[in-house]
């Protein structure tokens, strides 16, 4: 058994290799985790942010290099079996949810993730109360409408229920790909307040990939830059909490020799 | 003149019976098709292939003094194994999912020769045993005869739109249905997506199977060529009863066991109208075209709703509603 929660050890990832578009989107990424571990990353754009957290839910397999999520060698698994270990929320806020059903539906396949799939009734009535409980925790007002079908929702409500089923089943590892990053800064501030309890309350490990530097030292304990596919800096504890924006600017300078000064993380402050 | 008229009207209702045995027969078709083209955005053509294959196993199962309740067992079955081509030629081979279809569609119609040894058997009932639908049937002087197909055609329909009810609120027909709407979500959530699909595909033809079983004893023959178009059949089936009953469906609390129903009175409508075509002397020979050109206008009304009413800003419709009203709520 591995002490860590996350193990990601010499991930190597490229895309259309052989052709004019190969790009190397991971190189030698090595990264551990700890149980409780709330790690924001940040980094300029094709910085392998997202491919690494693509890489570790398996969205595509990597060439080479080894995941290992809570002590389990999850490397050759497809994604739909790390889905067990794993809470992911998207961008985009109708990636998450299943637009079509409604919000007990859509709780109902979070509660049964990782879980074989029977010919049982798809949500039972224990369940909607179970649901309509954390819900309310939400403080959104969407326990009254748990038959309402997702679509009707706004974007902020649909990545709060994102965040619900990926935090339902205590996943080892809770994945947020720029999760507000769609959401005007309101919206976008309830949703990362929402995340922080969810992570605290039931003392998930998590991944935040944000591109806002402010939120990236603000939330968590941990913070990483990516540079190139790799990590270029990991700051944690009190040294992160000292950390300015302006740190932050210094060291993307160093790392690149001043390209991020283009860089929309510029704008995003 | 008057006379003459009412005389031809006469016809019309003399055909009506029939139109309602063929849309309920056809009803069932029209069934799988909403379970993949609206529940699994899947456009799959083997319907064409696997709704004469199920006539060609049952009509020469009947033929060799086979039961016909056996024989439509045997075609249900064997449609879902067509599905399942399909389904594994496009989720373990990778081909797009309606080149698989029309992969599998043109193998059938090849098979479905072999079948049969020739391209129509005609069927009858042998002795001691009767056909479960006919033409006879409808036409049968013998009020009993006629009431007992009708309604035994009702009651099996609704069975199945019941038992389709069930199966798809149950864990494996809501992960189907994630499947359908959002396959990456469905990912996350641990649903394997291609077997959802393989299945779905299976049912579907299955049911096509089912269909084309009946529609064959019910017109006395398998024919090759019977499954051609059945798509734009089923589909004009689904579309019509949508836009008729779509909304009176969505306030009914079984709101899919409504669509279900809705999908097969679609399915009577169409050959209702298709009766009318003939009464009214128009060339019948372009009731498929004209066919295609009804699901192409409903099928292009919520593109164009979309593309020429304006969307409301994001931004505005990103912002939780309720908060505000929260807020005001916590002032009082």
């Amino acid at each position: 058994m591995s002490e860590y929660m996350l193990e990601l050890r010499d991930i190597h990832k490229v895309f259309n290799r052989g052709t004019i578009n190969e790009k190397t989107a991971l190189c030698g990424l090595n990264l551990n985790l700890n149980a409780g571990d709330f790690v924001t990353i940040i980094g300029g754009n094709g910085a392998g942010k997202s491919t690494m957290l693509n890489a570790i839910a398996g969205v595509w397999p990597v060439d080479g290099g080894q995941i290992v999520i809570g002590g389990n060698d999850v490397t050759k698994l497809p994604e739909h079996k790390r889905a067990v270990f794993l809470g992911r929320v998207f961008q985009d806020p109708m990636t998450g949810t299943a637009a079509t059903m409604s919000i007990e539906e859509n709780l109902a396949l979070a509660s049964r993730r990782g879980k074989h799939k029977t010919l049982r009734w798809g949500v039972t009535k224990q369940e909607k109360e179970l649901y309509r409980q954390k819900l309310s925790e939400l403080d959104l007002g969407l326990e009254d409408r748990l038959s309402s079908k997702v679509g009707l929702l706004s974007g902020g409500q649909r990545q709060a229920i994102t965040l619900l089923m990926a935090a339902f089943q205590n996943p080892d590892l809770l994945l947020l790909d720029e999760h507000t990053a769609a959401l005007d800064p309101k919206t976008a501030a309830k949703v990362l307040e929402i995340s922080d309890k969810i992570v605290e309350k039931n003392k998930l490990t998590a991944l935040m990939v944000t591109h806002n530097m402010k939120d990236a030292i603000t939330h968590g304990n941990r913070l990483i830059m990516m540079h190139e596919g790799h990590v270029i800096y990991d700051v944690s504890g009190e040294e992160k909490k000292a950390l300015h924006v302006s740190d932050l600017l210094k060291r993307f300078e160093e790392a690149s020799g001043g390209h991020f000064a283009n860089d929309r993380m510029m704008l995003a402050n | 003149m008057l006379l003459t008229a009412t005389i031809k009207f006469g016809s019309l209702l003399n055909a009506l019976p029939g139109s309602v045995a063929q849309g309920l027969i056809w009803g069932i078709l029209a069934i799988g098709v909403y379970m993949t083209f609206r529940l699994l955005d899947f456009a799959d053509l083997t319907v064409d292939g696997s709704f004469a294959t199920g006539a060609a196993v049952a009509v020469m199962l009947i033929r060799a003094g086979v039961s016909p309740w056996i024989a439509i067992v045997v075609a249900f079955a064997v449609g879902g194994l067509c599905g399942m081509v399909t389904g594994l030629l496009h989720t373990t081979l990778g081909i797009p999912g309606i080149l698989a279809s029309i992969l599998t569609q043109i193998s059938l119609y090849s098979i479905n020769l072999t079948i049969m040894g020739k391209a129509n058997q005609p069927v009858v009932a042998q002795e001691g045993k009767y056909l479960l639908a006919s033409l006879g049937y409808v036409n049968n002087k013998d009020a009993f005869v006629k009431t007992l197909f009708f309604v035994g055609l009702i009651v099996g329909l609704i069975v199945l739109i019941s038992v389709t009810y069930w199966f798809f609120g149950t864990e494996i027909g809501q992960a189907i249905r994630a499947t359908g709407c959002n396959e990456n979500m469905s990912r996350a959530q641990g649903i394997n997506v291609n077997f959802m699909k393989v299945v779905t595909l299976m049912i579907s033809n299955a049911f096509f199977g089912l269909s084309g079983a009946l529609y064959a004893q019910y017109q006395g023959a398998a024919d090759v060529q019977m499954g051609r178009g059945a798509i734009v059949i089923g589909l004009a089936a689904v579309i019509i009863g949508e836009v008729l009953f779509g909304s009176f469906c969505a306030k009914q609390k079984m709101a899919f066991w409504y669509t279900l129903v809705s999908v097969v009175i679609g399915s009577i409508l169409y050959f209702i109208v298709y009766a009318t075509v003939i009464w009214l002397r128009l060339p019948s020979e372009l009731m498929k075209m004209f066919s295609a050109i009804i699901v192409a206008i409903f099928l292009a009304i919520p593109y164009l709703k979309a593309k020429y009413t304006k969307a409301p800003p994001v931004k505005a419709a990103a912002a939780p509603v309720p908060e505000k009203a929260q807020e005001e709520a916590k002032k009082e």
